[in-house]
């Protein structure tokens, strides 16, 4: 993935602008614009196989863009919190000695950024033997030793019960305010995730809208993906429409773009 | 340099550095599942003979350039939706195939099949040691220098590559190191047992090892006593040394896993 270009305003992390990916002939990203700017904390929402992680994937520049371009601030520095890692069972690895890679940090710094997730106890312990939560707790030490401008997490709490994944986000909540750093997300916790974002992009093959979280719950694009009876949980922020819109609100849709409802199923 | 007259003392100082080099890069053949990835390369030894002769050019040198051809064949192979295990066993048994097929029309006098096919580490002579020393020291250095990356990419490429790393470049270093292993082991252990030197004392090393790193040594000192054990073995049993050696690294390795069985029962 290239720099970001000195045009850019210094304010932005990472550009998408107008990125399609074809993975083995199938279109799994078309058209797809999207900013990511300083301290924000943005949040991909979509049914499977909307293509968040491969969104993901080319912000970190494992994927290049079939078509368009994305680009990265000079010299940015990424935490990622893979959706999920194997760890060949061939293979010892402490947690100490993950949190060492692929820059090597001090016992000091390690013991902090595992304090900070609550997972300080876990120091000498083989990763293939962490729990689920405690995994995830890991990775996320991991990715804060960077000092990161910019978090990515990939369903970061898959797997975790209720209050592990509030306890998770909590702890996302204090590192951001701590280091001042981006979070980008992709989550199927609706109802945790739209509290604490910012923005939320609906993506589904393209960008269906973004916005405000309130905003986006009641984007007739977000209700047809995923119903208006995602009951209670969305009820929390806001009231149920008794109706749909089929056309979207202006302050909620991103018109930069061209729509492709027809691919919305 | 009197002690290196004794035939004895050249052949476990060869053996020794081809494990030096075989044993920490068998540990990443291990983690990495390339255990068919190591025999394909091996194999391919046998045409790079039957060229080197050919062509009238170093051993060394046809074998060192077909193996890292068919290593670099292999590994563009990974993550092209081919049926990978299947596509490696051909290649692995093809191409000792038509390095046997090649041979065959060398002429008969110059070629002594056996010693490629099984090594002739009682064979080896100053010259031989000079470049066993070299090679096995040029990719230790590689392994160290490149070792964070490779472990990172070994991890998960994409941890990797949103820390600024490159997986297809820590790949490529790994086939170069095994291309380069395949050259000095050959005199040594031979084409067809060249993948058990890699993986064997790797593999016998895995119940004694917390850490990765603690692994590739436990795995230098495995490869060196199956050298040393297994020489002396053949000089007392009368036994072709090659597969000597390896069988003693074998039972290392079953001693290891009833120790681990001991354990944890």
């Amino acid at each position: 993935m290239p720099q970001l270009s000195k045009r850019a305003t210094h304010m932005t992390l990472v550009a998408l602008d107008h990125v399609a990916v074809t993975l083995g002939g199938r279109d799994v990203l078309s058209d797809v614009s999207f900013t990511m700017n300083k301290g924000e904390i943005v949040t991909i929402v979509g049914p499977n196989g909307s293509g968040k992680s491969t969104m993901l994937r080319v912000i970190i520049g494992a994927i290049t863009p079939t078509k368009g371009r994305g680009t990265r601030k000079t010299g940015l520095k990424i935490g990622y919190v893979p959706q999920k890692l194997h760890i060949d069972p061939t293979l010892p690895m402490t947690v100490r000695r993950f949190l060492s890679l692929p820059r090597r940090v001090t016992d000091d710094a390690a013991g902090m950024a595992l304090t900070e997730t609550g997972a300080g106890h876990l120091h000498d312990r083989q990763m293939t033997d962490l729990s689920g939560g405690q995994f995830q707790r890991v990775l996320l030490a991991r990715a804060l030793l960077a000092k990161p401008d910019l978090l990515i997490l990939d369903e970061a709490t898959q797997g975790l019960d209720q209050p592990g994944s509030a306890d998770f986000y909590d702890h996302i909540d204090r590192v951001r305010r701590d280091f001042g750093c981006a979070v980008l997300m992709v989550s199927h916790e609706l109802h945790v995730v739209m509290a604490a974002s910012d923005r939320v992009i609906c993506l589904n093959g393209h960008v269906c809208c973004q916005g405000e979280p309130e905003h986006v719950a009641s984007a007739p694009e977000y209700r047809a993906l995923f119903g208006t009876g995602t009951h209670g949980a969305l009820a929390l922020y806001r009231h149920e429409h008794s109706h749909t819109h089929d056309a979207c609100d202006d302050d909620v849709c991103d018109h930069e773009h061209t729509h492709n409802h027809g691919s919305a199923p | 340099m009197s002690f290196l007259d004794d035939f004895m003392v050249r052949a476990v100082l060869a053996g020794i550095g081809v494990v030096l080099a075989a044993a920490p890069l068998g540990c990443f053949v291990v983690w990495r599942r390339m255990a068919y990835f190591g025999d394909a390369t091996a194999h391919a030894a046998i045409l790079g003979v039957a060229l080197a002769l050919a062509f009238n050019v170093s051993v060394f040198g046809g074998v060192m350039a077909v193996a890292l051809i068919m290593a670099l064949a292999v590994s563009s192979l990974n993550g092209r939706g081919v049926a990978i295990d299947t596509m490696l066993g051909v290649m692995a048994h093809s191409s000792l195939a038509f390095g046997l097929v090649a041979v065959s029309f060398i002429d008969g006098v110059r070629v002594d099949l056996m010693s490629y096919l099984f090594g002739d580490i009682l064979a080896v002579d100053r010259a031989d040691l000079v470049v066993i020393w070299l090679g096995a020291a040029l990719v230790s250095a590689l392994l160290v220098w490149r070792w964070q990356g490779l472990l990172t990419s070994t991890l998960n490429p994409d941890l990797a590559t949103s820390a600024g790393l490159s997986p297809r470049r820590e790949q490529l270093i790994l086939s170069l190191a095994l291309a380069m292993v395949v050259a000095v082991a050959i005199k040594v252990v031979g084409a067809l047992l060249i993948a058990a030197i890699l993986l064997i004392p790797a593999a016998a090393a895995r119940p004694f090892a917390n850490s990765p790193e603690r692994m590739a040594l436990i795995a230098v000192g495995i490869g060196i006593t199956s050298v040393i054990a297994g020489i002396e073995a053949a000089f007392a049993l009368d036994t072709p040394t090659g597969p000597t050696i390896v069988c003693t690294a074998a039972l290392i390795f079953a001693l290891g896993q009833v120790m681990r069985l001991v354990r944890t029962a």
